[in-house]
């Protein structure tokens, strides 16, 4: 990629960020953030984005690190699934980040990289995210026989049943949760537990808690 | 009979030589059988729970069961503030807590904008390397100790006590440290550690030539490790293999190096890298990784200098306690980090570190409040137990247990 032009103030990242937002079809935005290369996409084309990103030699991406989810609520399509991607022959790193809702499946990697495979189990259990032609989705991290997805943000923090052993029925028995002591969510951004902004105040808090550093 | 009658799965290896020299013509007829390994066998290391398809005892198929251990431990960081979520990533891989803190250390200070100071990255950088030794000597000698040889576990276990004490004498404690910081380290070193610190670089070399004089020309231990559970370049690649066990299979890639991160990039070490990807390759990996980490250790040492060991941003770092009994300042500020904490600014990021068995990453996204909006957690064992199948197939029963040693699985953090 000798033609293209580098944006300036960036290194061979940003030429990578480059070629991909000019070169490949459907691409929504690929550019570096806090000096990653972050890409996101649609995706119905995930697919060919990622066998382009392991299969071009500017890119050669051979491995696939990590695969994650995180939930966002309040958006349309609310999960973000994240791939991040590693080319050892040229020392970069690559995220790409597709956005799914619940029912909506996403293309499996796991021809790419076989690897992918317990990335996504994980995915689909933590999160509820389904992926297409993923002949092994099955639960992984949770209990056998768990119910829900317990990294969805709607998901409350002590889950739903607790296990104990029953000495009577001399098994172990799932039960509803009690908690002997109510669960303690301190709420910071109420006036009465640490006052973010006081009103008038705006410009120096942001200052001051290093929102915003002075340049 | 006259004709030699060769099972058409068992490889010719695993025959006598007589079959194979076409004198024993008996037949065998085996059953496959699936056989539940773990998740309390002492070879599990853990909590593994491993289906075996067998066909006599060779490993037709490996399905493991993992998740025994899971606490929702990213569950809980999206609850806590940043400060808080840390202690958390001691509990992930027991066996190397510091490198573990290291990752989210890094991650929270990129997303906050902070430098460390010079005399903490190099307090970082050393323990790093303690917990590096720490950890390969509990995998080296339990590896050894699943293959049947006893006295490395006891040899090692008083050398690992040592690197304990010095856990201890810098954090107060033996395994759970919580010593690695946003903005630096939690305290200073004190006095006299360096010294000893550095007897133990100059000592600590002689242990690992007599540990390698019990096992790496031990016959035994070769036909136990050599030609098991072979990867190549490939494969390891594409299973997301990384640390020793891609080193071992021909990758000359270590973080520290190519992604250096604090003071990795002054320090003068060797990748150590081997060829045919087998279990032995990768206790080489390790032995040779122990030496490089102890000559980092005495670098670490000689190149310190007194100085800060946290970042002076009081709105980060909180202030000593002398200074809290006299100044309303400091005690508001000490109050304040450690009930509503840091805020951290909008961002994402993905770091990761060398930890001993691999590429340790965290993928931390902060929406502007004190506590992380997701914090996923890259484990590193995760990708090599997938792999377990692969690399066991076709295998004997007892090499199972092999591949599983020498892969450094520790389930705090496959399960997380």
């Amino acid at each position: 990629m000798s033609d293209v032009v580098v944006p300036s103030g960036q290194g061979a990242l940003g030429a990578l960020a480059f070629a991909l937002s000019t070169r490949v079809a459907g691409i929504v935005s690929a550019s570096l953030e806090k000096g990653e290369l972050v890409v996101r996409t649609h995706r119905d084309r995930l697919l060919t984005l990622m066998a382009f990103l392991r299969d071009d030699p500017r890119f050669a991406c051979e491995q696939l690190m990590d695969l994650c989810g995180v939930d966002y609520p309040g958006r349309a399509e609310r999960f973000e699934v994240v791939y991040n991607l590693l080319s050892v022959t040229h020392n970069h790193r690559v995220r790409v980040v597709i956005t799914t809702d619940e029912a909506t499946p996403v293309a499996s990697v796991h021809r790419l990289w076989p690897s992918a495979t317990w990335w996504e189990r994980e995915c689909y259990d933590l999160f509820g995210v389904l992926f297409a032609g993923q002949p092994d989705l099955r639960r992984i991290l949770t209990d056998y026989g768990f119910e829900g997805h317990p990294l969805r943000k709607d998901f409350p923090l002590t889950g739903y049943v607790e296990t104990r052993y029953d000495p009577v029925r001399k098994q172990v028995v799932y039960e509803p949760v009690k908690l002997t002591q109510d669960f303690r969510n301190f709420d910071f951004e109420s006036p009465w537990e640490g006052i973010l902004t006081l009103p008038g105040d705006e410009k120096a808090h942001e200052t001051r808690q290093g929102l915003k550093r002075l340049d | 009979m006259s004709d030699v009658i060769i099972q058409p799965d068992v490889p010719e290896t695993l025959l006598s030589d007589d079959a194979v020299e076409g004198k024993v013509l008996k037949r065998v007829e085996i059953d496959s059988h699936a056989l539940n390994f773990g998740p309390q066998h002492p070879s599990a290391h853990g909590v593994l729970r491993l289906i075996l398809e067998m066909d006599g005892e060779v490993v037709e198929r490996a399905i493991p069961h993992v998740g025994l251990l899971h606490r929702g431990t990213e569950k809980l960081i999206e609850y806590k503030t940043y400060a808080k979520a840390l202690p958390y990533f001691d509990r992930l891989d027991y066996v190397s807590p510091m490198c573990e803190e290291h990752s989210f250390a890094l991650a929270t200070e990129k997303l906050l904008g902070i430098e460390v100071p010079d005399r903490a990255k190099w307090i970082r950088v050393m323990f790093a390397e303690i917990t590096r030794v720490l950890n390969h000597i509990l995998n080296l000698t339990s590896f050894g100790l699943d293959c049947g040889a006893l006295t490395p576990a006891l040899w090692g276990y008083e050398e690992r006590e040592k690197m304990i004490e010095f856990y201890e004498a810098v954090s107060g404690a033996r395994f759970h440290a919580n010593y690695f910081r946003p903005g630096g380290v939690s305290r200073d070193l004190p006095d006299g550690l360096e010294a000893r610190i550095a007897e133990w670089t100059v000592e600590f070399p002689k242990w690992i030539d007599q540990f390698e004089s019990m096992l790496t020309e031990n016959r035994i231990w070769k036909q136990r490790t050599v030609g098991i559970g072979v990867f190549t370049t490939e494969q390891a690649l594409a299973w997301g293999f990384s640390g020793p066990c891609l080193r071992a299979s021909g990758v000359p890639w270590d973080l520290r190096r190519s992604q250096p991160y604090d003071n990795y990039d002054k320090v003068d070490f060797d990748v150590p890298v081997a060829r045919h990807g087998d279990c032995y390759d990768r206790y080489l990996v390790r032995v040779a990784e122990m030496r490089e980490s102890v000559k980092i250790v005495a670098q670490c040492l000689d190149r310190m200098r007194p100085g800060p060991i946290k970042t002076q941003n009081p709105k980060i770092s909180p202030p000593p306690r002398a200074e809290m009994k006299r100044s309303m300042e400091a005690l508001i500020h000490h109050f304040k980090l450690f009930t509503e904490g840091y805020h951290v600014p909008p961002g994402a990021t993905y770091t990761a570190t060398e930890s001993p068995k691999g590429e340790f990453g965290v993928y931390l996204v902060a929406d502007g409040s004190n506590r992380p909006y997701r914090c996923k957690i890259r484990p590193t064992g995760f990708a090599h137990l997938q792999a377990i199948d692969e690399l066991s197939r076709r295998h004997m029963l007892a090499d199972a247990v092999s591949i599983i040693g020498s892969l450094d699985l520790v389930f705090g953090e496959i399960d997380r």
